[in-house]
């Protein structure tokens, strides 16, 4: 039968894997906000998961707060992106130091 | 025996998909293999009774946030080539890393699965009642106990339009836009001049 821990072995599974994508794609931030986007989902699956198994509506509530939260999040980063790439003309995050004074 | 099947289908092609998604050459295919992800966790989201959350993946992820990806990758004119450079020189690294982060995720479960930390016991107050569906349990939910959180839920989804908006908006020269000061300073005598010219003669503005 399936128990609380095969879900939590898939998101933690989702989790790592999404780790592993902003290190493996260290320059393209189009892949790390996809990367973001993985790990916010496996943060999911594992508030449904407890959710369902503790009998308790709260972490379906939350989880969908996350999923606000990943929406503005994947908005605002692709905005910022764009006008990144308006100025550069591309978008290699190593030389990100216009700030730099 | 038909539960297990569905779950470990959506588990494994979720995995699969999440790891072509950050592996992938080109990232439009990276997009459209997150999507898959996206619809095998809502689909894992079902299995368990959660609907209303597994429609909201599709809807707001699918529909919206992948799109919103596929736009700005395909509207975007980048070399990716470039971009994967260092890709093999990361590799070893982060695979050891995230191994280890999996042991340390890995070790958390067996210790939970031994009985090790105490959970709290739900206190019953939000279980979802049995004449109910899970998208009405939620609703009563979400508009008495969790109205204010929804509230700002809403306002972080319009300070993140204004963000965007303010963002990626840019005054081009050359465009001719509304001045909408100047159009209302303006007057009918200023605007207009009635005059009888003599058969013959112009009219001199």
């Amino acid at each position: 039968m399936i128990g609380i821990e095969h879900y939590l072995v898939v998101s933690s599974i989702l989790f790592v894997l999404g780790v592993l994508g902003i290190f493996l794609n260290r320059k393209n931030v189009i892949i790390i906000l996809m990367a973001i986007e993985l790990i916010l989902l496996s943060v999911n699956i594992n508030f449904v998961a407890f959710s369902a198994f503790l009998g308790d509506l709260v972490g379906q509530v939350f989880a969908m707060f996350v999923l606000t939260v990943a929406a503005g999040e994947a908005a605002i980063g692709l905005a910022i992106l764009v006008i990144y790439f308006r100025g550069r003309g591309t978008i290699a995050v190593d030389d990100v130091n216009r700030m730099k004074g | 025996m038909i539960q297990v099947i569905a779950f470990y289908l959506f588990a494994t092609l979720c995995i699969f998909s999440g790891a072509v998604t950050i592996l992938a050459r080109n990232p439009v295919h990276s997009v459209l293999w997150l999507i898959l992800a996206f619809f095998n966790a809502a689909g894992l989201m079902v299995l368990v009774g959660a609907e209303f959350i597994a429609m909201l993946l599709v809807i707001v992820y699918v529909g919206a946030v992948a799109v919103l990806f596929l736009f700005v990758v395909m509207m975007l004119d980048i070399d990716f080539a470039e971009l994967r450079a260092g890709f093999i020189k990361n590799f070893p690294l982060g695979l050891a890393l995230a191994l280890v982060l999996f042991v340390e995720l890995f070790i958390g479960l067996v210790v939970h699965g031994a009985g090790g930390v105490q959970l709290g016991k739900a206190s019953g107050a939000a279980a979802q009642a049995a004449d109910m569906s899970n998208i009405q349990a939620i609703g009563a939910l979400l508009y008495s106990k969790y109205l204010f959180l929804f509230e700002a839920a809403g306002l972080v989804l319009l300070v993140a339009m204004i963000g965007a908006i303010v963002l990626t908006h840019r005054e081009r020269s050359g465009t001719k836009g509304q001045n909408i000061a100047k159009q209302n300073a303006r007057r009918p005598q200023d605007a207009t001049i009635n005059m009888q010219p003599e058969t013959g003669k112009g009219v001199q503005l």
